[in-house]
C-alpha cells in the first residue's frame, strides 16, 4: 500500500511545486504507515530523479515514453491509474494546478476515488477521512469527508511548508499499457513563456487596479516587480479595460494566487478580488481611498496615490540592496 | 455539430458567505443566483460560434443538476441565446454525483462539444468537467481560452503550467473553460427574455448514484488583525517592515 505522487517536470527539471508535493504526501504516508511512491512521466535524468527522495519519496517510478510528450488528459489519467494499482495506491497526491486540475477528475472517476479538491493542510482525521479546503472562493472553508477507499487531494499551490527528509529511494522505470484509442487529441504550436516569472509560481506579486489610471501608468508596477523579482498582476477592471492581458487578471474569477508577499497598489479590494489574493502571506495596500476594503485585508498600508508612492517603494527597495 | 453547457447555479460573486444550521448549510437568505461566471462565458462564446453559419451549429442546450429553484437561472441561459435546456432533477450533492448525472443523460442524448466552467463559484472543486469526460471515455481538455472551429474541427487553445498549447480533438470532447473564452458575458435582450418563456426547459428524473463525498460543515474564515499603516512619505518604513518584521522580501 501507498501513498502515490504525482510529480510534473519542466523540460526535465522538476518545480519547487513537485517537492512540496512530495513532502505532503510523506506526511500522510507517515499518518497511514505506508510507503510514498513518486510518479515522473517525461524524460527526467536520474539525478533529478533522486532529487524527490530529499522529500521523503520511499520509491521512484519513471515513465519515459514518446506517446506522453504531450499532456492528453485521457492518457496520462491511464498511466496514473495504472501505476495507483500497481503499488496499491490508498491516497492518490496531485497539483491544484492546470494540469492536476485537468486529472485529478478523470483519475477520481477511473479510480471511483472521492476527490477533495484545494487542501492546503494535512487531513484532520483519517477515519472518517476528513480534508479542510476553501469554498466560495476562500470566503470560507469546509470540512470534507472523502467516503471512498481510495481518495484523491489536489495540494494548493504555495501553501504547505515542505521540509526536506532526505531518503534513498529506489528509481524503477515503468512502461504503461498505451493503447491508441488514449489519444484522442493532437497538440500543436506549443508557446512556452520564457525569461518571465509565472504569476502562478511567483513568492512576490505586484499588482495594478483602477488607481493606476491608465494602461499607459504601468512601469513603476514592472519596474518593482523586477527588482523584487516578482511577477505582475493586475484587478478585474484592468484587463476589462485591456490596459493589461487577461491572464494577469487575479482574483475569482480570474487566478487565484497565494504568493508571500501581494502588493495592491490602487485596487480598492471588491469581494471578488480579495478571494483571489486572500490566502496570500502578507498583502501591503497602497489605496488614495482610506475606506477601500483592500486594507481589511492587508497586512501592511500606505493612504496615498500610487504616483507618488511607487517611486519612493522603488527607491527604497534599491537603498535596501 | 451540437454544443451542451453544464451549468452550475452559483450565488451572485459579490456575496458573503454565512451559513445555517450549526455551519451546515449554507445560508441562502436574500442571496442573488446566477450562472456560474465561467459557464456563463462558455454560453457566450458557444452563441458566437453558432452566429456563423459556416460552423453550422444546430443547437445549444444548458443542463444542470438541481432543484426547481435553479430554473431562473436556467431560464437566464435561454434568455441569452441557449435553445434549450435539460434540469436533471437532483440535490447536487458533489462533483462525482452531478457529473454522473450528466453522463448517464449524454448516453442516450449525444453532443459533439461539450462545455464546463473551470470550477464553481461555490465548491471550487474544478472537476465536473473532467469527470464527466472520464465517464463517457472522450478526450477532455482545460483551462481552454479560445475554441473557435474550422472545417467541422474543433480547435482549442489551452493554458498549461507555463505556456499555452493549441489542441486539436476528435468529437465529442469536453472543453473545460476559463477567463478568455468569451471577452464579456453576453447579456440577455428584451426579446430574447420574451423568447425564453416559451423555449424548452426539460426536466429529467435522476438516476441513483451515491455520492464519494460529503461536507460536514463550514467555517468562516479567522478575522485578520488589523492593517498596520505607514505614513506615505515613509515608505523606507514598509520596506523595513517587510525585510525584518513580516520576512517577504
Amino acid at each position: 500500500m501507498s501513498v502515490l505522487v504525482f510529480t510534473e517536470n519542466w523540460d526535465g527539471k522538476f518545480k519547487k511545486m513537485s517537492f512540496e508535493l512530495v513532502s505532503y504526501a510523506s506526511k500522510i504516508a507517515e499518518m497511514l504507515n505506508i510507503q510514498t511512491v513518486a510518479l515522473s512521466i517525461g524524460d527526467v535524468q536520474e539525478d533529478e530523479l533522486k532529487k524527490l527522495g530529499n522529500y521523503a519519496a520511499d520509491k521512484i517510478i519513471s515513465v519515459n515514453n514518446d506517446k506522453l510528450k504531450n499532456l492528453d488528459n485521457q492518457a496520462y489519467t491511464s498511466v496514473i491509474a495504472q501505476v495507483a494499482e500497481k503499488e496499491g495506491a490508498k491516497v492518490v497526491i496531485i497539483a491544484h494546478n492546470n494540469t492536476g486540475k485537468a486529472l485529478a477528475p478523470r483519475l477520481s472517476v477511473k479510480l471511483k476515488a472521492g476527490l477533495g479538491a484545494g487542501v492546503s493542510k494535512l487531513p484532520l482525521s483519517l477515519d472518517p477521512f476528513t480534508i479542510f479546503k476553501k469554498v466560495y472562493s476562500g470566503k470560507a472553508y469546509s470540512n470534507l469527508v472523502i467516503k471512498s477507499d481510495i481518495k484523491i487531494l489536489t495540494l494548493a499551490q504555495n501553501s504547505f511548508e515542505f521540509e526536506e527528509n532526505i531518503k534513498s529511494p529506489a528509481i524503477e522505470s515503468f512502461e504503461p499499457a498505451l493503447s491508441d484509442d488514449l489519444f484522442k487529441t493532437t497538440v500543436s504550436n506549443v508557446q512556452k513563456q520564457t525569461g518571465k516569472i509565472l504569476l502562478i509560481d511567483a513568492e512576490i506579486v505586484v499588482s495594478g487596479g483602477r488607481g493606476m489610471k491608465s494602461g499607459d501608468n504601468w512601469s513603476p508596477i514592472e519596474e518593482l516587480a523586477d527588482l523584487l523579482g516578482a511577477a505582475t498582476a493586475c484587478s478585474r477592471p484592468v484587463s476589462d479595460e485591456g490596459w493589461r492581458p487577461h491572464e494577469e487578471h487575479t482574483g475569482q474569477t480570474g487566478k487565484i494566487i497565494a504568493p508571500n508577499l501581494y502588493i495592491a497598489a490602487g485596487i480598492s479590494g471588491a469581494i471578488q478580488h480579495l478571494a483571489g489574493i486572500s490566502s496570500s502571506k502578507c498583502i501591503v495596500a497602497i489605496n488614495t481611498d482610506k475606506d477601500a476594503p483592500i486594507f481589511e485585508a492587508a497586512d501592511y498600508g500606505i493612504i496615498g496615490d500610487t504616483a507618488k508612492v511607487l517611486p519612493d517603494f522603488i527607491q527604497a527597495v534599491k537603498e535596501m540592496k | 455539430m451540437k454544443i451542451l453547457i453544464c451549468l452550475s447555479n452559483v450565488p451572485d460573486t459579490t456575496t458573503k458567505a454565512k451559513f445555517v444550521n450549526d455551519n451546515t448549510a449554507f445560508d441562502t437568505t436574500g442571496i442573488q443566483w446566477i450562472i456560474n461566471p465561467w459557464d456563463e462565458l462558455a454560453l457566450t462564446r458557444a452563441i458566437e460560434l453558432k452566429s456563423d453559419a459556416a460552423n453550422s451549429i444546430e443547437n445549444i442546450t444548458v443542463i444542470t443538476v438541481g432543484e426547481k429553484d435553479a430554473e431562473p437561472t436556467m431560464r437566464k441561459a435561454l434568455a441569452i441565446g441557449a435553445d434549450d435546456a435539460v434540469r436533471i432533477d437532483a440535490e447536487p450533492t458533489d462533483a462525482y454525483f452531478v457529473a454522473a448525472q450528466i453522463a448517464e443523460y449524454l448516453k442516450s442524448n449525444p453532443f459533439d462539444l461539450i462545455f464546463n466552467g473551470i470550477e464553481s463559484a461555490d465548491y471550487n472543486g474544478s472537476a465536473v468537467g473532467g469527470m464527466l469526460a472520464e465517464f463517457l471515455n472522450i478526450p477532455s481538455v482545460s483551462a481552454v481560452s479560445a475554441v473557435n472551429i474550422e472545417n467541422g474541427q474543433v480547435k482549442i487553445k489551452r493554458d498549461i503550467d507555463g505556456g499555452t498549447e493549441e489542441v486539436s480533438s476528435e468529437l465529442p470532447v469536453v472543453a473545460i473553460a476559463q477567463k478568455g473564452i468569451a471577452k464579456e458575458p453576453m447579456i440577455a435582450a428584451m426579446r430574447g427574455i420574451m423568447m425564453a418563456r416559451k423555449k424548452p426547459l426539460n426536466v429529467v428524473a435522476p438516476v441513483e448514484i451515491e455520492a464519494l463525498t460529503g461536507i460536514v460543515n463550514f467555517e468562516l474564515p479567522q478575522p485578520k488583525p488589523p492593517c498596520k499603516m505607514i505614513e506615505p512619505d515613509n515608505v523606507k518604513e514598509l520596506v523595513n517592515l517587510l525585510q525584518n518584521e513580516a520576512k517577504v522580501i
